[in-house]
C-alpha cells in the first residue's frame, strides 16, 4: 500500500529524511515510530505529496506520488499534525465543504456520508455547533471524521489520539480495529509506545531520519529463549539451576532454555518457592531502545 | 472547487462586515454633503464631488472615487493576502491539497473568489451610493452634465459607469495578484497584506515625486483614477488604455510568480 525507494529529504544542510525504504502491506496496522523531530511528519508529508522529496520515489496504492496524486489520494484518508477546520463554521458545513473540494466527493450521497462518520467518531450531537466552541478531543475526532469521510482504502494518521482523554483514546482505538477488521490499512504515526503496542500488527522506528527498524510486531515481541522467574528464594534458585542463569535482578533470575514448566517442575521438586515464571518477551520499549541506542525515544504512558 | 470557495467567501462574516466598512465613508459623505450643502468646489476634493450636489446619480462614481484611493485596496489586500497564507496559517491549506485539490486549481478558485469580492464590493459600494445619492441629494432628470461640461444622456452615462465599474475592478486586480504572490510566500496573512500595501504605499509617494519621473509610467497606481477620464466629452481613452495594459502585466507578472512559487513549493504548515 505504501512503497518508498531511498526516500530523502534535504532542507538546506539538515538531512530531516535519510534514504528511507518503507514497505507498508495491504492489511497492515503499521506503527512508525519515533522521536519528536526524527523526521515522521516530514515523512507522511512526503506520502501525501504535501512535499516534495529531494531524492527516492514513492508509491502509495501501487501508483507514484506526487504524480498520480489525483488518483490516488481520494482513496486515501489523512489526518497530519492535528486536525485543522474553519471555526466559523459548524462541524458539519466543514466536513460538507471539505468533501465538495477536489474530486471523489459524490454531491447525492454526501449528507448520509457526514452522518455516518460523525456517528463513527461520535460527533453526532455537536455536529452542528461552530468548530471554534469545540474541544480539542472534538475537533481531533472532526479530523478522523474528515479522513473517513471518502471510506479511504488507506488511512494516514499522524498522532491521531493526540489531546484524547483515556476513554477517547479506546474509542479511537476500537474505531481503528473495526476499520481494519473490513479491510481498511492503517499507517499510524506515533511517539507513544503503548498506542503502537496495543494495535499495530507492524512497525517501523524512524531516529534521527533513518528507518533503523521495520520488522512484524509479533517478530520483535516473539520468546527470546530465555525463560524468566520470579521468587522467594533467589539464591537457592541460582544455585539449582547452576549455569543456566544469565542475569539476576534481585529476585528475578533469567534463565536460558524455552523449557518454562521443566524449570518449574525442577525448582518446586527441590522445594524452591515460585511467583511467576515464563518464556521471556520483549517489551517495544526494549526493541525501540536497542534500536536507537539513546535515551528514552518517547513517553510510553498509557 | 470555485464554487466551494465563493460559498466560503460569502459565509465569512468578515466579508460583509469588510463591505459593511467600505460603504460607511462614502454615506457618510453623502450625509454630511446633504446636511451643510458645503460641496468641495469645481476641481478640488474627490473626482465628481463637485458636481453631486446637483445630481445626486452622479455619486456612485464619487463614492467610487472616495473608496478607491486607501479603502478599497486595503480590503483587497487585507482578503488577497490571506487566501493562501489565511489557509495555511489556519492548518486547513494541507487538508485542502491533500482532499486532494491540485494546487493550480486552488490559486486560481482563491484568485475568482477575490475576483468576485472586489466585483460584489464594487457594486455593493455603487448600489448604496446610488441609493443615498438620489434620496439626500436629489435626481435630477435629464441630461447630466459631463465633466467636460457638455451634457450626457442617461444611456451614456449607465454605459460609462459600467465601463468605469470594470476599470476599477482590473485595478484591484493588480492589487490582488501583488498580495496573492505574497501569500504564496509566507504563512503569515497579516505580513502578506502589509506587503502589498506596501508596494502601494511607495507606488504613491513616488508618483508625487518629480525626481522619480522616469518610473511614473509603470507605477501600480499611476493610473488608477483614470476612470474619470471615461467621462470627458468625448472619452480620453489615452491613460484609460495604458492604465489597463499596465494592470493587465502586473496581474500576469505576479499570478505567473504565485503559480511558480505555489505549484513548487513544501507544505510545510
Amino acid at each position: 500500500m505504501i512503497h518508498t525507494r531511498s526516500l530523502t529529504k534535504r532542507y538546506g544542510p539538515v538531512l530531516a529524511v535519510d534514504s528511507v525504504d518503507l514497505d507498508v502491506r495491504k492489511g497492515d496496522i503499521y506503527g512508525f515510530l519515533g522521536a519528536n523531530g526524527s523526521g515522521k511528519t516530514t515523512t507522511v508529508r512526503m506520502l501525501l505529496g504535501l512535499v516534495l522529496a529531494t531524492s527516492g520515489g514513492i508509491e502509495l496504492l501501487g501508483r507514484p506520488i506526487p504524480g498520480a496524486a489525483r488518483e490516488v489520494l481520494p482513496q486515501v484518508g489523512s489526518l497530519v499534525e492535528g486536525p485543522a477546520a474553519y471555526g466559523h463554521l459548524s462541524g458539519r458545513a466543514n466536513l460538507s465543504l471539505f468533501d465538495a473540494m477536489g474530486v471523489g466527493g459524490r454531491r447525492r450521497t454526501r449528507q448520509q456520508r457526514i452522518d455516518e462518520v460523525l456517528e463513527q467518531v461520535g460527533l453526532t450531537e455537536v455536529g452542528r455547533r461552530p468548530v471554534k466552541a469545540y474541544s480539542l478531543g472534538m475537533r481531533q475526532r472532526l479530523g478522523l471524521a474528515a479522513a473517513l469521510l471518502r471510506s479511504p482504502r488507506l488511512l494516514v494518521l499522524d498522532e491521531p489520539t493526540n489531546g484524547l482523554d483515556p476513554q477517547g483514546i479506546r474509542e479511537i482505538r476500537e474505531l481503528l480495529l473495526q476499520l481494519h477488521a473490513t479491510g481498511t490499512t492503517v499507517f499510524l504515526s506515533s511517539h507513544l509506545l503503548a498506542e503502537v503496542e496495543q494495535l499495530c500488527t507492524r512497525v517501523g522506528v524512524l531516529d534521527r531520519g533513518r528507518l533503523v527498524l521495520q520488522e512484524e510486531l509479533a517478530v520483535l515481541q516473539a520468546p527470546t529463549g530465555r525463560t524468566f522467574v520470579r521468587t522467594p528464594d533467589p539464591d537457592r534458585a541460582q544455585a539449582l539451576l547452576d549455569g543456566r542463569v544469565e542475569s539476576r535482578d534481585g529476585r528475578q533470575l533469567l534463565v536460558r532454555g524455552t523449557d518454562a514448566a521443566q524449570i518449574n517442575a525442577q525448582l518446586v521438586a527441590a522445594g524452591v518457592r515460585v511467583d511467576e515464571l515464563g518464556p521471556e518477551r520483549r517489551t517495544l520499549e526494549q526493541v525501540v531502545l536497542e534500536a536507537t541506542e539513546q535515551a528514552p525515544v518517547g513517553s510510553s504512558r498509557p | 472547487m470555485i464554487v466551494v470557495e465563493l460559498v466560503k467567501m460569502l459565509r465569512r462574516p468578515r466579508t460583509w462586515v469588510t463591505i459593511g466598512m467600505l460603504n460607511a465613508l462614502p454615506t457618510l459623505v453623502a450625509v454630511l454633503l446633504a446636511l451643510t450643502d458645503l460641496g468641495p468646489r469645481p476641481g478640488t476634493g474627490p473626482a465628481f464631488l463637485s458636481a453631486v450636489l446637483t445630481d445626486g446619480t452622479l455619486f456612485p462614481l464619487a463614492a467610487l472615487a472616495i473608496v478607491l484611493p486607501f479603502l478599497l485596496p486595503i480590503a483587497v489586500a487585507v482578503f488577497s493576502g490571506d487566501a493562501i497564507a489565511g489557509e495555511a496559517a489556519a492548518g486547513t491549506l494541507r487538508y485542502m491539497v491533500i482532499r486532494p485539490v491540485g494546487r493550480t486549481t486552488l490559486l486560481v478558485a482563491k484568485l475568482v473568489s477575490v475576483i468576485a469580492f472586489v466585483l460584489l464590493a464594487v457594486l455593493v459600494v455603487a448600489a448604496t451610493a446610488y441609493v443615498m445619492g438620489t434620496l439626500l441629494l436629489g435626481d435630477q432628470t435629464g441630461a447630466t452634465t459631463s465633466v467636460s461640461g457638455t451634457s450626457l444622456s442617461a444611456t451614456q452615462i449607465s454605459g460609462r459607469t459600467a465601463l468605469s465599474i470594470g476599470y476599477v475592478v482590473l485595478s484591484m486586480l493588480g492589487v490582488a495578484a501583488i498580495a496573492l504572490f505574497l501569500s504564496t510566500v509566507t504563512d503569515s496573512s497579516l505580513g502578506a497584506a502589509l506587503g502589498a500595501l506596501g508596494v502601494l504605499v511607495a507606488s504613491s509617494l513616488l508618483f508625487t515625486l518629480d525626481a522619480a519621473a522616469a518610473l511614473q509610467p509603470y507605477l501600480p497606481t499611476r493610473y488608477w483614477l483614470s476612470f474619470v477620464d471615461l467621462f470627458r466629452d468625448p472619452i480620453l481613452w489615452r491613460d484609460v488604455v495604458r492604465g489597463v495594459v499596465l494592470q493587465g502585466v502586473y496581474v500576469a507578472v505576479f499570478l505567473g510568480a504565485s503559480w511558480a512559487n505555489f505549484t513548487t513549493k513544501d507544505i510545510t504548515s
